[in-house]
């Protein structure tokens, strides 16, 4: 096996085992350090407009990704998406929501990295995940350039490949060959990507779980027992 | 009707002289750890002033509590979908500088320092970053007896609608302490803000506490409290809040801070109240009907119909029992001198407070002060302390309720001093302040004498009842920072060691150096 057969036919698995497995664990064992981790209470400044940005941008782009590359080819045509709108639809939404990622991002990563407080108080891997977040975002902004480019040519054979690779993936038929003729910038976007997944839940990023939508529906007021379950 | 017992807290001001025993026994028992030096369960106040954190009593500024709107109670910061749409940025949440930045001095130079002309100093220096500080410029009791200008204390939210500016003079100037603690809200607005639903009111004793395993640092619960009683844990990432000291009260011991509370001022005691009233009620109106809406809460634990349905709610004859003898029933319900703090952000606050009376020997020996028909008691309202500014904490600004308790205090003074220095009762006062002679004896005996057993009346958690597995807690503290019993330091790890490590002192402080 070689090394691209590895990392896009091996390497998700590993990664999606860890997310997954990874996940239950620390859930299950450790929830005490299940938590948002935030640092508002240290410093407010810049937090609020970098975090919205930031936290905007990258649930529109990992919701633009998981419908772009998971639907089934035939389905996008069975709704009259044409390959070309759906790769303009990608090209533009990626370009506006990853753009206010990558402005909150920045603004937060500042934040974290001069900010006295934030700084001597952020554990290793808070550091690490926000700076990998912020390559892995600059490397997917990178690709729209060449995305661009197939458009003009009316080519969308890259687009369709990732597709087909993330379903073939999903579909535990792991075909790394689709990846073959794809640009480079794609494919170390992709790894950089995957090992979001990776070290998931090793970081602060497992809050992601925690999404509190269940609020909605709560009444306000919540009284426990010892003496018997509610 | 449905019975709960709330285990509850009067706080007589007339005797606190402001020690912070209670802040510093409670900071040893419970905060004092890495990311919450700067949060005191339990501070006390000099007022008039802002407080801590800065201007926590002002709304405007704070969004905390509730409101209504259109006649119905909801967050004064906003419903569900706002919590949610401001997730990720919490608007209303302060900065550890709104509290002040925690630090400590080091101590070790002024034995270490090399041999020189000038004493070694102690810098200060910061809890948060570790480095050296240039100034320090505020902390947990700034505005301690009144320090600073008048200018910048007198921006206290309780002397809004009073003509403050007489009171920035020195002949006209007044002081009074103010110790706070969580006040287990029977409408809690940390509660209600936790998007997690890790803030829950403990069915047995209504005791407030934060799931430490469920919390996910949302940070609503801190900027939704109006009292700003819950804290964030900056190394744990969690809220915390005072726990009520439940551990001991549960072994029937009173919290430390009422226990070391060398002026005797704190009660601890049981009150039985209406759950199924509590939207109703804080929903009253006009503000200033709060305070009597809360009273209409409470059950009397001597009428056999509560009695009845307390009993079918489960509720222990043992604690049935201390309702009778709860020493905050005789304040808040039969003498009426104990008022809820800030009844207007209607989260129906259970720590009550009676309210000061002012020194005055010295004004009466000169003449200055009108007296009563004994010659010798002055009377309420002419007293140093405006009571407008008493009513604007306790009452939302009724002034009624509070100078009828201050007289009730002043005549059962009255009665006590004619009995003792007369040798003959004179019942003038306290029969125009609406008490009879035996509810004057006891409330001498509970407000002046304050023994411990009538101070404290505190039953017992039933644990046999409890469904806990009481096994698997063996070898542990009771008090746990999750994980069961790790040791407040949340280290990331997928395979910790499980109930294995206690709190315990894992090597000696450091002597000097």
């Amino acid at each position: 096996m070689n090394l691209h057969d590895f990392l896009y036919g091996v390497y998700p698995y590993i990664a999606l085992s860890i997310f997954i497995l990874g996940s239950i664990l620390r859930f299950d064992r450790e929830q005490y350090t299940w938590k948002s981790d935030s640092s508002q209470l240290l410093s407010k400044a810049g937090l609020r407009l970098g975090s919205n940005l930031f936290h905007v941008g990258i649930i529109a782009v990992f919701f633009g990704h998981a419908v772009g590359l998971l639907t089934p080819h035939h389905f996008f045509l069975s709704l009259g998406v044409s390959d070309m709108t759906h790769q303009m639809v990608a090209i533009w939404a990626g370009s506006i929501f990853g753009g206010l990622g990558l402005l909150g991002g920045a603004i937060l990563w500042h934040r974290r990295m001069l900010n006295k407080r934030i700084s001597v108080t952020s554990r290793g891997t808070d550091k690490f995940i926000l700076s990998w977040l912020l390559v892995t975002l600059l490397l997917g902004l990178s690709t729209i350039p060449v995305s661009l480019g197939h458009a003009h040519e009316g080519n969308p054979g890259v687009m369709i490949a990732l597709a087909e690779w993330a379903q073939s993936i999903v579909h535990l038929r792991p075909n790394p060959a689709l990846l073959e003729n794809v640009d480079t910038v794609f494919k170390v976007h992709l790894f950089f990507g995957m090992t979001v997944f990776l070290v998931f839940p090793f970081t602060r990023l497992v809050h992601v779980w925690s999404a509190p939508v269940g609020y909605l529906g709560r009444p306000y007021q919540v009284v426990r027992s010892k003496r018997h379950f509610n | 009707m449905k019975v709960r017992a709330q285990f509850a807290f009067v706080f007589n001001l007339d005797k606190c002289i402001g020690c912070h025993t209670c802040s510093v026994t409670c900071k040893n028992v419970w905060t004092n750890r890495k990311g919450v030096e700067y949060a005191w369960f339990n501070n006390v106040e000099s007022k008039p002033g802002i407080g801590y954190p800065k201007n926590w009593e002002n709304q405007e500024q704070w969004n905390g509590g509730w409101v209504l709107k259109d006649g119905k109670l909801e967050l004064k910061s906003g419903g569900r979908v706002n919590k949610l749409l401001n997730i990720f940025g919490n608007p209303d949440l302060p900065e550890i500088d709104d509290y002040y930045e925690p630090f400590t001095y080091n101590y070790a130079r002024l034995q270490n320092a090399p041999l020189s002309e000038a004493t070694p100093t102690a810098r200060p220096i910061s809890q948060i970053t570790g480095e050296s500080m240039e100034k320090i410029k505020w902390g947990p009791n700034w505005e301690d007896d009144l320090a600073g200008e008048f200018s910048k204390r007198s921006k206290d939210k309780n002397l809004e609608n009073i003509q403050k500016e007489i009171y920035g003079q020195f002949e006209h100037t007044f002081h009074m302490y103010l110790p706070r603690i969580c006040n287990h809200c029977l409408n809690a607005a940390c509660v209600a803000a936790c998007p997690s639903g890790s803030i829950y009111k403990r069915e047995e004793d209504g005791i407030v506490l934060v799931d430490q395993d469920k919390c996910r640092g949302w940070r609503m619960c801190v900027s939704s409290c109006p009292y700003k009683k819950v804290f964030y844990n900056w190394e744990s990432g969690k809220a915390e809040k005072c726990i009520g000291c439940y551990p001991r009260v549960e072994s029937g011991m009173p919290t430390v801070c009422s226990e070391s509370c060398v002026g005797r001022i704190r009660y601890n005691g049981i009150m039985l109240y209406d759950a199924d009233r509590i939207e109703e009620l804080a929903s009253t109106t006009n503000e200033q009907d709060l305070y009597e809406a809360q009273r209409r809460i409470f059950l009397d634990p001597n009428d056999p119909e509560v009695i009845a349905a307390a009993r079918a709610e489960g509720i222990n004859e043992d604690w049935i029992e201390a309702a009778r003898k709860s020493p905050i029933w005789k304040m808040a319900m039969d003498w009426k001198i104990a008022f809820p703090m800030h009844p207007e952000f209607r989260t129906l606050p259970m720590v009550w407070y009676v309210p000061p009376l002012s020194p005055v020997q010295s004004q009466i020996d000169q003449g200055n002060l009108p007296v009563g028909p004994d010659g010798a008691i002055p009377i309420a309202g002419t007293m140093r302390l405006p009571v407008q500014y008493l009513a604007n904490l306790l009452t939302a600004g009724k002034t009624e309720p509070i100078e009828s308790a201050l007289n009730r205090l002043i005549a059962m003074r009255s009665y006590q001093r004619s009995v003792h220095v007369e040798g003959v009762a004179d019942t003038r006062a306290i029969d125009a302040a609406g008490i009879t002679e035996d509810q004057a004896k006891e409330m001498y005996r509970y407000l002046a004498i304050a023994n411990y057993e009538d101070r404290f009346v505190i039953p017992t958690g039933h644990t046999e009842e409890s469904l806990d597995d009481a096994y698997g807690f063996q070898g542990q503290n009771g008090f746990t920072f999750g994980n069961d019993s790790s040791a407040g330091i949340s280290k990331i790890t997928l395979f910790p060691r499980r109930r294995k490590e206690t709190v315990e002192p894992k090597a000696l402080a450091p002597s000097g150096d």
